[in-house]
């Protein structure tokens, strides 16, 4: 169970040992392959399940700041933080399978999409139409307009 | 645990074995490459393997009795270990342990010693469950001719002595006699053979026992409140019952395999030993028992179309394969996905309807009182494992486990009602919200209070909140229309700027002001002046006190407004204006108008009432005694009997609980650490040390912030001023929390008494769908609480709980009490 999945954060300061070390501790999950107009309201109902929440920092488009599919969820306890490694991993919110991974714990900053047009790295190279993270992927087809599906504008958590 | 990774096959490592035996050179490495090798084989002995149990059982045999005289000690803890762990291979350990009696008798006592004196001391440590596990694996040694008949029947006598005793409580007694009933489908033939009228008189003691006994508690745990379909049995009645049957079927049975059978002419031969005289540790105050239960079903044999049959209610391999499925559930829950593959591959699949075996035991584990063992998310995502696992079978099951809840929905408590609404949700929304709605149209035209529709709009809601609100409008038929959930939007009572409310000015000139970023110290000094109209004239208000009412309605709402737009707004907006909270929260009176303008605001999201709640809990700008008079009070009636309401209590009392138990704790520890640097302070000199104690650490109020589990720092320099302020902070938070019960339960009785009075004057029946929801709340906050509750008991009974009140209020009470006693 407290084996580490293979990623690790390249932006993190400080060595490898010490970032699996605070892996190891962390109350902090980073939480993936969430749709763009997922709420911050949907993650707590389903990650709640698994414990009391201290915090959710949602991930942001660095220029437009609307969410970009990720977040991180901080937990009170380490027990909670495994529950959810446990239960949440791999199932199902906004009908996509989301995936969960220890954090070394939030740092500001860490909230921007890492990609050079503002959102997440995997979103630029990614060929699939995925309607729930904006259609295609922005090099693969960089005018595909984003779609949101379902809600409208103002109904995202964010500015 | 590195053993298990290893994964020899059986021929080739015992021919390996032997063959390294007979070239063996004695050095240390090697004995514990042998050792670990042994442990390896004992450990996974019958897995599946190409050869069979019994060659595999030899094997080990030759191979364990050649070098025993190296690793007795070992060998004899692994076996101990391996009956207490691994409960399902209870049979085969016992024929090894049979096998290895025949060839070395002392080895055999030695080994009965030692499982004898872990017995006792499993009994002392109140390890209920593996004191059982053990007592079965004894009586199963009796099958392997290594333990005495007689002496067996001799120790289930004085465990049942237990029974006989006075003034113990009933849970004490109900446990011993439960784990000699739980021996009986193991060694009840042999005894029934061998010793067949000592049997007669142990069982005759069980049913004296049994008729006995009061059964207050049962009402209380019952997931079903009706006997229909299914008799609800409490779990002793339950178990003897099926043993009854097994002796009416001369203790016949066949789920149970008995490899030691195989062996009978080598076992026949082997000298037995006598179990010495075992006396249960005697009953003290420490002692805690296992609560009673009332075993849960759902199916029975007309439910399954096709296939094995099911077994009946008191068939006793229903007992046995419940007992299995759920050892591999507390084997395995850590991965859902793991638990799943052991559950499907169930050694005996192909004697039962094992779909359906299973999903009735997770659903009794889920709705199991007074509170789930594991998270109910749990059970959750073991159930879309099996989905994903068995797509012919297990949706169909869980389909028709839905369909069959629904319909006896009416009979069910309100505890299992919440887990079930918040279950289906959860898997509706892993399965794209597919259902088929229209086949509960029936409820379309019930009674809104009625359970059925109840269930549909709160699964509806929780739907809902893991999804949007236009989503579920689409998942359901346009006739579903009336138990659809309110669009989650706030209701700013301010919104036009010139209305005639009395705070409507004050309002405007908030909401400017913390657009335009003033600082709280700016917004309390607004609140400090006077009321006034648009053209500055000053409302004469009634009292002070309705002005500042007047003044919290405005701000609240106004603040919470500007911060709508989601929680981190919310969050940080009362991190903010903390200070401005706790200015205008000076009193339960006005702590109870906060929560009174929020609820204005946002009862259209009852997530996001929730969570503002939880958050003001946490930064104390609210009390939890001021939730539960707000819960119960007059404005809250329409809200009554909708679930989100006792998630707001359940998590009020909890967030209390929790600080009460981390006081305590901390205290012990402060205690701890006193005594023992006391004791290493008399017998050191060090003089420095003084002067650090002496300076008492400043003691920080703030970590009595709920939720916030800073642990307090009592590492070092602990003195007794410090264990003086701890011990005083526990106090207070001690009577916080009777406090906290006494309104709660004071406000039950009195509306349950309202009810019960109006329906008497009024000649009208009082056992309304209002009244059996409310009776089922009350005995859900005992039930969820009742470890912090049954301190306080006798308070309750003294205070509130009094002859006069309503027997059918007093029932509820004495229920509870039945619990423990």
């Amino acid at each position: 169970m407290n084996d580490l999945s293979s990623y690790r954060d390249q932006h993190f300061k400080g060595s490898r040992s010490e970032l699996d070390k605070l892996l190891r501790l962390s109350l902090t999950m980073y939480v993936g392959n969430l749709a763009f107009y997922t709420t911050e309201g949907q993650i707590y109902e389903l990650f709640s399940k698994c414990g009391d929440i201290k915090r959710i920092v949602m991930g942001l488009d660095k220029f437009k700041k609307t969410p970009c599919g990720f977040c991180f969820i901080e937990y009170y306890t380490r027990e909670d933080a495994e529950n959810c490694m446990r239960y949440i991993n791999g199932t199902r919110l906004d009908d996509r399978i989301i995936r969960t991974d220890w954090d070394a714990g939030f740092v500001e900053g860490r909230q921007y999409g890492r990609g050079k047009t503002g959102g997440q790295v995997r979103d630029e190279y990614r060929t699939d139409y995925d309607i729930g993270r904006g259609g295609y992927g922005k090099n693969a087809q960089p005018k595909a307009d984003m779609i949101i599906f379902g809600r409208n504008k103002d109904a995202l958590p964010m500015e | 645990m590195s053993h298990y990774r290893i994964r020899d096959n059986y021929e080739d490592s015992y021919g390996a074995d032997r063959a390294y035996k007979k070239r063996r050179h004695v050095g240390g490495s090697e004995n514990i490459n042998l050792e670990e090798r042994l442990e390896n084989l004992i450990l996974k002995v019958g897995e599946k393997t190409s050869s069979s149990l019994e060659s595999n059982l030899e094997g080990l045999v030759s191979v364990l009795d050649g070098d025993l005289s190296n690793f007795k000690e070992k060998v004899l803890q692994l076996l101990v270990d391996c009956a207490i762990r691994m409960p399902e291979k209870c049979t085969i350990y016992s024929t090894l342990v049979g096998l290895l009696n025949a060839k070395n008798y002392d080895f055999g006592a030695e080994f009965v010693e030692n499982i004898v004196r872990t017995f006792k001391d499993s009994l002392k440590n109140n390890s209920w469950n593996e004191a059982r596990v053990l007592l079965r694996f004894i009586g199963d040694l009796v099958n392997c001719h290594v333990v005495s008949a007689n002496s067996f029947i001799q120790l289930m006598g004085s465990l049942l002595d237990v029974t006989k005793e006075d003034e113990v409580p009933y849970v004490r007694k109900d446990w011993y006699c439960y784990a000699v009933i739980s021996c009986l489908p193991w060694v009840g033939k042999e005894l029934y053979e061998k010793r067949k009228s000592p049997l007669e008189f142990i069982l005759t003691a069980i049913e004296l026992y049994l008729n006995a006994r009061p059964k207050k508690h049962v009402n209380m745990l019952r997931i079903w409140s009706i006997d229909v379909p299914h008799p609800q049995e409490e779990y002793l009645d339950c178990a003897w019952n099926q043993i009854k049957k097994l002796k009416h079927d001369n203790w016949m049975l066949t789920i149970i395999p008995r490899p030691y059978l195989t062996f009978d002419n080598v076992l026949c031969e082997a000298l037995q030993h006598n179990l010495p005289v075992i006396i249960p540790p005697p009953h003290h105050n420490a002692c805690v028992y296992p609560m009673p239960w009332v075993v849960y079903r759902m199916f029975d044999y007309t439910d399954v179309t096709n296939g094995p049959i099911m077994p009946g209610a008191h068939s006793i391999e229903r007992f046995l394969v419940e007992e299995h499925l759920i050892q591999i559930i507390d084997k395995s829950y850590k991965n859902s996905k793991e638990c799943a593959n052991n559950l499907m591959n169930f050694v005996h699949k192909n004697k039962l309807p094992l779909e359906y075996c299973i999903v009735e035991v997770i659903f009794s584990l889920m709705f199991h009182q007074p509170k789930p063992k594991y998270l109910e998310i749990m059970f959750g995502s073991v159930l879309i494992e099996l989905s994903k696992l068995s797509t012919n079978t297990i949706p169909l099951v869980l389909a028709q486990t839905t369909e069959i809840l629904y319909s006896r929905i009416e009979s069910m408590h309100v505890c299992a009602f919440d887990r079930f609404v918040s279950w289906f949700a959860y898997h509706l929304s892993n399965f794209k919200f597919s259902w088929s709605w229209k086949e509960w149209a029936d409820c379309l035209a019930l009674d809104p209070e009625h359970p059925k529709p109840k269930f549909v709009r709160e699964v509806l809601q929780k739907a809902m909140r893991l999804s949007f609100y236009e989503r579920i409008c689409d998942i359901v038929p346009s006739d579903f229309e009336p138990l659809l959930p309110e669009k989650p939007k706030p209701k700013y009572k301010y919104a036009l700027e010139n209305s005639n409310l009395p705070g409507q000015f004050l309002s405007n000139t908030l909401l400017t002001k913390i657009r335009s970023k003033s600082p709280p110290e700016e917004i309390i000094e607004i609140l400090k002046e006077p009321l006034m109209l648009k053209n500055g004239e000053l409302i004469e208000p009634a009292d002070i006190s309705h002005s500042n009412l007047i003044k919290i309605d405005s701000f609240v709402q106004t603040i919470l407004f500007i911060a709508s737009k989601s929680f981190s707004h919310a969050f940080s907006a009362i991190t903010k204006f903390i200070k401005v909270f706790k200015f205008l929260g000076e009193n339960d009176e006005c702590q109870l108008q906060i929560l009174r303008s929020t609820f204005d605001l946002w009862n259209a999201d009852q997530q996001m009432l929730t969570v503002l709640i939880d958050k003001m809990l946490k930064t104390q700008i609210i009390e939890c005694s001021s939730v539960a008079n707000w819960i119960f009070s007059k404005e809250m009636t329409s809200q009554f009997t909708k679930l989100y309401i006792w998630d707001i209590l359940s998590m009020t009392i909890n967030k209390m609980s929790r600080h009460v138990d981390r006081l305590t704790k901390e205290l012990n520890k402060a205690r701890e650490h006193l005594r023992t640097t006391a004791a290493t302070y008399n017998s050191s000199d060090n003089s420095d040390t003084e002067a650090e104690k002496a300076e008492p650490k400043p003691s920080q109020p703030s970590t009595t912030t709920f939720g916030v589990e800073v642990p307090m720092d009592v590492d070092d320099n602990v003195t007794e001023e410090m264990v003086e302020c701890m011990e005083e902070k526990l106090e207070i938070a001690q009577s916080d929390q009777k406090n906290l019960f006494l309104i709660v339960f004071q406000r039950f009785i009195m509306i349950l008494s309202e009810h019960l009075v109006k329906c008497d004057t009024d000649s009208e029946p009082f056992d309304t769908y209002w009244y059996k929801y409310t009776i089922g709340r009350l005995q859900q906050i005992f039930l969820a609480h009742h470890e912090q509750v049954q301190k306080y008991s006798s308070t309750l009974e003294g205070l509130l709980f009094t002859p006069d009140i309503d027997i059918h209020i007093l029932e509820v009470f004495h229920q509870f009490l039945a619990l423990h006693s």
